[in-house]
């Protein structure tokens, strides 16, 4: 059986970026014992679904993780604890940012079993955090990094780059900087304008001037890979990098097609059950989601079976992201027949094949859409 | 049957907006012809296109009682003409069918330059024209000063010019009138054998194809056969009627009569605007003078997006065909392109209301390629062929010469912007033959090669003279001139859509202009595009097309993968759309968009 992780979604912020398309809300006060409840229900309904199996990996993802009190965090981790075995070597991660109210709660965190740390920096620079929207000062995140640094033994945090006028240079010092603290893993996004947000549309009404073309976001992508790779931080994903075994073993999950439970509003899941591969998507307006869970004759999650052609679209679509690839055995499991559109590939130095995987070069990660368009029948 | 003293036929001159068809609407309901719960606006102009546009494109006819003032009724036919240079054939046909014209200037604008085109028609019919102040209710009109201009650029005399707004009705009775007194009376021999000039016909889904006709000499009756002179096509009438504008059957027509009439005909094809209609046994000795075939001067491919849509395109054009006899087509295969058909139109605007019809009466998306004009080519054996699409030029050694037609441009527009109407035509290699002033208008002449008008003149025109300048033309016939065949490589490959025929002293300019426009248009694929022009197998422009350098998703986690999938299926959607050649997808704008030259 397959490795399985679990999704819990938190779907509050004290504020909504404005680049964020992520399912988060702005409240003035949240009910923690009606959320404990909540997620306690699915908790144990979802165990019953996947009763045997071992959790490997739990991830609080948000919103804001680190909004949530001390005692819900604790309740959760007691709950997945008895409902499932637990592997020894589990990775918990939760989702921070980096201010001082949050950074209170780490300990306390950690004494509920949570082993790792995300931080949301998003940029050492307090002008342009403020233009991203960031409640946090530079001078915070690095204080919030030194908390959860004495907390936990495995820290990361984020960064978003190809910012408006951001220049190479500036992103070189920056970079750098970040790679001088002693840190394990570093998430290193190019800011990207998604539809239906703040930014989305501003940028459709012809706002957000000074965000890098083409050309100077591929050279700041491949200068991130050269310091990172220097800094011995190496890239593992397309945007993730870490010391060699400190890599995120729950988004491994998601990027080698293993199984993943989603709790939460519009948390997703990949379940292998009976022979099937389940995609599960649940409701994603949280006062529904809460309603829905209280009412024992509702779920609030819907299953559909995945084709074979969706799950071989979403072993490369996912697995090409990792330098390791795609396991060739998963993909003949599957009954890919892809050679006709990998040879031109191979050929035009995107894509290489060894007895092992199916994997991007680096020049075919950095355009892994358009290799993706190639390869993927439709 | 009609008195020919008591019969008025006449047109109405105007320039688009100056205000046609209100005054048609107006004189149609002061007489009472139309019940006023059936009025409705543009009465005349029966296609969408055509009160959309404001534009007339087929002619058509409304016969008014009109009891005049000296206590006698007269009958008043109107016939509307199309107004647009690319009818202007048609146009002389109905011009030839009336004994007279009103000439509706706006009060607040003055003459424009199609009206000139038209009343320079109205002349050469021999027509009486009777000069119209339309729109005298506004503020900015200045009757004096547009009389004065009337005289002074046409030439005719405008001091009975008769005051009127067609919107409030104000000077309608006068206009009646002066039909009446000041217009002539049609002359012909009621005994003669019959001789009747087919105006103009359409295809009406209930009766088939119905013809417009003026009766000259004879008469004419229900159940008649006759015999239609250039086609030599004999007919027994089914239908003989007159349009008020309802149709209302009639038993005959006499000479100086205007009406419609069905007799089976299968296809508009089959009549021929200008032709002489007679009757079978007693004919006429003499066709009426002036007949000529119509001719489609510009050419353009039309394919469907979508490739599937073929059948129904087809179906569209020959449906469209049916009533519009000027029109032709035949099938067309582009590498780029697939398949689609060569259509040959009468001029732009005829392309663009058949393309426009085809778009939303059969709802198929077209893409339309560079409007070429008909080259003459001269071959070294001596003999001449017509080109009608660069794509199919012959080898360059076997051409003794090219000919290309030319145009006689008239243009009229406020001085401030005369210089940069000048330049436009020096760019398109213009030769200015006349340039004079009307107060602050100025209007200008020139010898221009239709080629380099067919494609965006007249948007540059409109664009430099921020609207102002107002555009008419006619054929001059053909000349030699240095023109080549130029094409367009994208990565090493011809493309036969973007071939277009060039001045050789205007290629480098064109092809660097087209290179750089594509390298904008075609989006960035995994590996660097060579565009190149070339004339024969001489590159005369190139640009490089880089090749993308990042396109990834910078997030992908567990609840990004549904979503993630849908947007690269919505990719590889919009990938289809394009055409792919070779390796390469361009994008449909393109092909046209290439060809557009900004300045």
């Amino acid at each position: 059986m397959t490795r399985l992780g679990l999704y819990i979604h938190w779907p509050y912020c004290q504020a909504k970026c404005p680049y964020c398309d992520f399912n988060s809300h702005v409240v003035r006060s949240i009910d923690m014992d009606a959320w404990a409840d909540a997620y306690l229900s699915e908790i144990k309904q979802l165990s019953e679904i996947t009763e045997g199996r071992v959790l490997s990996s739990v991830f609080f993802g948000g919103g804001t993780p680190s909004l949530m009190s001390r005692d819900l965090v604790a309740r959760v981790m007691d709950a997945i604890r008895s409902a499932w075995p637990i592997a020894n070597d589990w990775e918990v991660t939760l989702e921070a940012n980096p201010t001082s109210v949050e950074a209170d709660r780490f300990a306390a965190y950690r004494m509920a079993g949570v082993n790792r740390i995300s931080m949301g920096a998003q940029a050492l620079n307090d002008t342009d955090l403020r233009r991203l929207g960031r409640l946090h000062t530079v001078a915070e995140a690095r204080d919030a990094f030194a908390v959860a640094r004495d907390a936990f033994d495995r820290v990361s945090f984020d960064l978003i780059y190809a910012r408006q006028d951001q220049s190479l240079a500036a992103w070189e010092d920056e970079l750098g900087q970040a790679l001088e603290m002693s840190i394990d893993h570093l998430s290193l996004y190019q800011l990207t304008i998604e539809p239906g947000t703040a930014f989305g549309d501003r940028f459709a009404k012809g706002g957000l001037a000074g965000l890098p073309d083409e050309d100077l976001a591929a050279d700041m992508y491949e200068l991130t890979q050269r310091m990172c790779n220097a800094a011995g931080m190496p890239a593992y994903e397309v945007s993730n990098h870490a010391r060699p075994g400190a890599e995120s073993q729950h988004n491994l999950i998601y990027w080698t097609g293993a199984d993943y439970i989603g709790i939460g509003p519009g948390a997703h899941g990949r379940l292998t059950l009976g022979g099937k591969r389940y995609a599960t998507v649940s409701e994603s307006a949280p006062v529904q989601w809460l309603s829905m869970v209280s009412k024992s004759d509702l779920s609030p999650t819907s299953w559909d079976v995945l084709s074979a052609d969706d799950q071989i679209s979403e072993a490369l679509m996912m697995g090409l992201r990792l330098n390791s690839g795609v396991a060739l055995e998963r993909l003949a499991q599957l009954g890919a027949d892809l050679d006709d559109r990998i040879a031109p590939l191979v050929e035009a130095g995107f894509l290489k094949v060894d007895d092992q995987a199916l994997q991007t070069t680096s020049e075919g990660r950095i355009m892994l859409n358009a290799v993706l368009r190639e390869l993927i029948a439709g | 049957m009609a008195q020919l003293t008591h019969i008025r036929n006449f047109s109405i001159v105007a320039h688009i907006d100056h205000g046609k068809s209100t005054l048609a609407d107006r004189l149609i309901q002061m007489t009472g012809t139309v019940a006023a719960r059936d009025m409705k606006a543009q009465l005349l102009d029966s296609m969408d296109i055509e009160r959309e546009r404001g534009i007339t494109i087929k002619a058509n006819s409304v016969r008014i009682e009109y009891p005049a003032k000296d206590g006698e009724t007269y009958i008043l036919n109107l016939i509307d003409t199309p107004g647009h240079v690319d009818f202007a054939y048609e146009v002389s046909r109905s011009m030839q069918a009336v004994e007279g014209s009103l000439l509706v200037v706006d009060a607040s604008q003055g003459v424009e330059a199609q009206t000139l085109a038209n009343v320079y028609q109205a002349l050469d019919a021999d027509h009486e024209i009777v000069p119209v102040l339309n729109k005298v209710d506004l503020p900015a009109a200045d009757c004096d000063r547009v009389a004065e201009q009337i005289e002074d650029v046409i030439g005719i005399d405008a001091t009975d010019a008769i005051q009127i707004s067609a919107k409030t009705g104000v000077g309608i009775p006068d206009v009646l009138e002066a039909i009446v007194q000041r217009l002539p009376c049609p002359e012909g021999e009621r005994d003669a054998p019959l001789k009747a000039m087919l105006v103009d016909s359409w295809y009406d889904p209930y009766l088939g194809v119905v013809v417009m006709i003026r009766v000259m000499d004879g008469v004419i009756k229900k159940g008649d056969e006759i015999r239609m002179m250039q086609t030599d096509a004999k007919y027994r009438i089914d239908k003989l009627a007159v349009l008020r504008p309802k149709m209302e059957d009639i038993a005959e027509l006499g000479p100086g009569e205007i009406g419609i009439l069905t007799a089976s005909i299968k296809q508009v094809r089959d009549t021929k605007v200008g032709d002489t209609i007679t009757h079978d046994k007693k004919r006429t000795a003499e066709a009426l003078p002036g007949f000529a075939p119509s001719v489609p001067v510009v050419f353009c491919g039309l394919f469907p997006v979508d490739n599937a849509e073929f059948e129904d395109l087809r179906d569209a054009i020959e449906k469209l065909a049916l009533n519009d006899a000027s029109f032709s087509f035949e099938m067309e295969t582009s590498a780029a392109l697939g398949f689609g058909f060569r259509c040959g139109f009468l001029g732009l605007l005829h392309l663009e209301v058949i393309r426009d019809r085809i778009e939303r009466e059969y709802q198929i998306e077209l893409i339309t390629t560079a409007p070429s004009v008909v080259y003459h080519v001269h071959m070294k054996d001596g003999t001449m062929a017509e080109l009608h699409n660069p794509a199919d030029m012959p080898d360059m050694t076997l051409i003794d010469h090219l000919e290309e037609p030319r145009i006689k441009a008239t243009i009229m527009v406020p001085d401030e912007y005369l210089g940069d109407v000048l330049k436009l035509c020096q760019e398109r290699r213009g030769i200015q033959i006349d340039l004079t002033y009307a107060g602050s208008r100025a209007m200008t002449v020139y010898d221009l090669p239709l080629n380099e008008v067919v494609f965006d003149f007249y948007d540059r025109l409109k664009s430099v003279t921020k609207g102002y300048a107002s555009f008419d033309y006619q054929m001059e016939g053909y000349r030699e001139d240095h023109l080549v065949k130029m094409q367009v490589l994208v990565n090493e490959e011809p493309v036969d859509a973007l071939s277009i025929m060039v001045h050789r002293d205007r290629a480098e300019q064109r092809g660097r202009a087209m290179c750089e426009k594509l390298k904008e248009l075609i989006p960035r694929h995994m590996f660097k595009i060579p565009i190149q022009a070339a004339i024969g197998g001489r590159v005369i422009a190139r640009e490089t097309l880089s090749a993308m350098r990042k396109d990834v998703t910078a997030k992908c986690y567990g609840g990004d993968a549904t979503r993630k999938k849908k947007l690269l299926e919505k990719q590889k959607a919009g990938k289809k759309k394009m055409r792919q050649f070779g390796k390469v997808d361009i994008p449909q704008e393109a092909f046209i968009s290439a060809l557009k030259m900004d300045g």
